[in-house]
C-alpha cells in the first residue's frame, strides 16, 4: 500500500493531531503557575494552525488509503472555517473556565472540544461509510462529555444524558440503514457505491434510516428533541460549539454523501428533505416565539437556520455547495456573536439567561446590547448585514433547480422569524427593568472574539471575494 | 445449511425490540440496554450479508468490529453519565430528567 499520500493530503488532521496532543502534553506538564498561560498557548496555537491551513494546498480532488479518505478542496475550505468557529470558541471560553468549579478542568475541555474537531474532519473527508460512521462518532462521543462538563450542576448531567441517548439512538438507527446499503450494493465505498444504488424499496427504507443520524446531528425537525433541552443545559461556550460548528460539519457531509452517492435516487431524497425542510423551517419558527429562556430560544433558531442550510443542500449543484458553505461562515460569525454575549452576560451576573433578564440591557451595557443586536439582525437577514447575502444566496440556489413553493415557504418563514428576533432586540432596548444586569467589562479574549464576530458579520457580505473564493473551489465537490 | 432469510429475521426482531424498549423503558440503564441491542442487530446484519452474500470480501466483517469497538465506547460515556446522574440525584429514573422541558 502506498502511504505517501499521508503528509501531502491528510496535513489538516495531522496537524490538528499536533495541537491536541500538544494541549495533553501542556495540561501534564505546566504546574499550577503553567496553567495560567494555558489559554493563550492554545489560542496560540490555533491560531498556528488555522494559518498554515487556512488555504487549500491542492486544488484538485484525490483519494488516499485506497479511496477511504477524499481530499477535497472546498472540504478544506470548510476545515478551516470550522477551526476558525473553534479558535472564536475558544477565546469565549476564557471568562467560564476560569472560574474555580471549572479551572482545574481546562486542559480536559480543550482536548475533547479539539477531538470533536478532529471527528468533523475526517467525516467532512471521508470515502467510505465507515470512514464516515467512525468520524461522526468521534465527533459526537466527546460532544456528549462536553455537554455534561459541569458535572455538579443538574441541568448539565441531564442534557448530557439526553444527548448521549439520543446520539446512541440515532446513530444505531443510521447503522441500520447503512447495512442494508452494504447487503443491496455490495460495497460502501462512495464511489463504488453509486452503480449499486438504484432506489429499490428496501433502499428507500435504508435511506430514512440512514437520514436520521445526520438529521440528528443539524437537528432537523423530526430529530430535534433533543436540541432545547441540550443547549439550555450545556455550558453555553459548549452550546455555541454545538449549534454553529458540529452542525456545519453534518452540513456538509450530508450534501456531499446526498449528491455523490445517492445521485441517482435524487427524486427520492428530494421529496424527503422538501417535507424536512418546511417542517424544521416552520415548527421551530413557532416554537422559538415562546421561549422564555434565551438559550433555548436560540436552539429553535439554529433549527430553523438547519432548515434553510438544508435549501442549499436539495438544490445539489455545485452553486448550492458554494452557498451552503458561505451560509455556515456567515451563520457562524452570528451566532456565535449571539452566544458569546449570552456567556458574557451569563458568567457576570451570576448566571442569568432569561428573556426577562436582558430588559434594559442597553442602559448598561450598550455594546454587548448593540452586537446582540447586529447578530440577531444577521440571522434574520437583514439587507447590510451578512445574514442576508447567504440567504439570497440559499434561496437562489434552491429557486434555480425549480422549488419555488418550497422557497416561498422559506421566505413567509423569514418574516415570522424577524418577529421573534426582534423580541429579544426589543427587550433590550425597550422594555424597563428595575434590576437590570449590572455594568461590567468583559476580559480581553471575550471582547477579541465579539469583535472577531462583529467584522464577520460586517464584512462577509459586502467582501464579494470571499463568495468567489469559495466558489473557485467547489467545482468538484 | 440455515438460510440468510433466518438471521435476518432474528436481528429485524432484535432492531424493533430494541426501539420498543428505548420509548417504553423508565430506567437510563435499561435504555442503554435497549440501544445496545439495536447496535448488536445491525452487527448481525453486516456479518450475514457478508457471509452470504459476499463472501470474497471482508468490508462487513471490518465494520461489525469497528461498530461493536465504538459502541463500546459510546456506551462507556452514556455510562459515566448515568453514574453522574445517581449522584446528583440518587436514582437513574427518567422521569427525574424534567427539569428542562418545552
Amino acid at each position: 500500500m502506498d502511504f505517501s499520500g499521508i503528509f501531502t493530503y491528510l496535513y489538516t488532521e495531522i496537524a490538528l493531531v499536533g495541537v491536541t496532543v500538544a494541549a495533553l502534553l501542556y495540561d501534564l506538564i505546566a504546574g499550577k503557575q503553567g496553567r495560567r498561560y494555558f489559554h493563550g498557548f492554545l489560542c496560540t496555537l490555533m491560531l498556528l494552525f488555522i494559518a498554515g491551513t487556512v488555504i487549500p494546498y491542492h486544488k484538485e480532488t484525490v483519494e488516499v488509503f485506497g479511496g477511504m479518505y477524499v481530499y477535497s478542496p472546498v472540504g478544506s475550505i470548510v476545515k478551516s472555517i470550522l477551526a476558525i468557529g473553534t479558535l472564536i470558541v475558544f477565546l469565549q471560553s476564557e471568562s467560564w473556565l476560569r472560574r474555580e468549579d471549572t479551572e482545574f478542568k481546562r486542559g480536559e475541555f480543550y482536548v475533547l472540544t479539539l477531538s470533536t474537531l478532529l471527528g468533523m474532519d475526517f467525516m467532512i473527508s471521508s470515502g467510505h461509510f465507515m470512514m464516515f460512521f467512525i468520524g461522526l462518532e468521534l465527533a459526537s462521543v466527546p460532544m456528549a462529555c462536553l455537554v455534561a462538563f459541569d458535572k455538579y450542576r443538574h441541568n448539565s448531567a441531564e442534557a448530557g444524558a439526553k444527548y448521549i441517548l439520543s446520539a446512541l439512538f440515532a446513530s444505531g438507527l443510521m447503522l441500520y440503514g447503512i447495512s442494508f446499503f452494504y447487503g443491496t450494493a455490495g460495497t460502501l465505498y462512495f464511489d463504488d457505491i453509486v452503480p449499486g444504488i438504484d432506489g429499490s424499496a428496501l433502499q428507500i427504507m435504508a435511506f430514512v434510516f440512514f437520514f436520521t443520524g445526520l438529521g440528528f446531528k443539524i437537528s432537523l425537525v423530526p430529530f430535534h428533541l433533543w436540541t432545547a433541552d441540550t443547549y439550555e443545559g450545556a455550558p453555553t461556550t459548549v452550546t455555541s460549539y454545538l449549534s454553529v460548528v458540529s452542525k456545519a460539519a453534518a452540513a456538509f457531509t450530508l450534501m456531499v454523501i446526498l449528491v455523490k452517492v445517492f445521485g441517482p435516487m435524487a427524486e427520492y431524497w428530494q421529496t424527503l428533505l422538501y417535507i424536512v425542510i418546511v417542517l424544521s423551517i416552520t415548527i421551530a419558527n413557532l416554537f422559538a416565539i415562546r421561549q422564555k429562556n434565551l438559550k433555548r430560544f436560540l436552539a429553535f433558531s439554529s433549527i430553523s437556520q438547519a432548515g434553510y442550510i438544508m435549501l442549499a443542500v436539495i438544490s445539489g449543484t455545485p452553486y448550492g455547495m458554494t452557498s451552503l458553505v458561505f451560509y455556515v461562515l456567515v451563520y457562524m460569525a452570528a451566532n456565535l456573536a449571539a452566544f458569546g454575549v449570552i456567556s458574557a452576560v451569563e458568567q457576570n451576573s451570576d448566571g442569568k439567561t432569561g428573556m426577562d433578564d436582558y430588559n434594559g440591557l442597553y442602559k448598561t451595557n450598550p455594546k454587548l446590547a448593540v452586537i446582540m443586536t447586529l447578530a440577531l439582525f444577521s440571522l434574520a437577514g437583514i439587507p447590510p448585514f451578512a445574514g442576508f447575502f447567504s440567504k439570497f444566496f440559499i434561496f437562489a440556489a434552491a429557486f434555480e433547480q425549480g422549488f419555488h413553493v418550497l422557497v416561498f415557504i422559506a421566505l413567509i418563514n423569514t418574516v415570522i422569524s424577524l418577529y421573534y428576533y426582534l423580541l429579544v432586540v426589543k427587550a433590550m432596548f425597550i422594555n424597563k427593568n428595575d434590576t437590570p444586569v449590572a455594568t461590567f467589562r468583559s476580559d480581553w479574549s471575550t471582547r477579541l472574539s465579539l469583535l472577531l464576530c462583529l467584522a464577520g458579520i460586517i464584512v462577509l457580505g459586502l467582501a464579494s471575494c470571499i463568495f468567489d473564493g469559495i466558489n473557485l473551489y467547489a467545482f468538484g465537490m | 445449511m440455515v438460510h440468510m432469510e433466518y438471521y435476518l429475521i432474528v436481528s429485524t426482531i432484535m432492531m424493533f425490540v430494541g426501539i420498543y424498549g428505548f420509548l417504553t423503558r423508565r430506567n437510563l440503564l435499561a435504555m442503554l440496554i435497549s440501544v445496545e441491542l439495536i447496535l448488536n442487530s445491525v452487527d448481525i446484519n453486516f456479518v450475514v450479508f457478508n457471509r452470504f452474500l459476499f463472501p470474497g470480501q471482508l468490508e462487513g466483517f471490518f465494520f461489525a468490529l469497528f461498530a461493536i469497538g465504538i459502541s463500546a465506547a459510546e456506551t462507556a460515556v452514556a455510562i459515566a453519565i448515568i453514574i453522574n446522574i445517581y449522584r446528583n440525584m440518587r436514582n437513574i429514573q427518567v422521569k427525574n430528567l424534567d427539569k428542562m422541558k418545552w
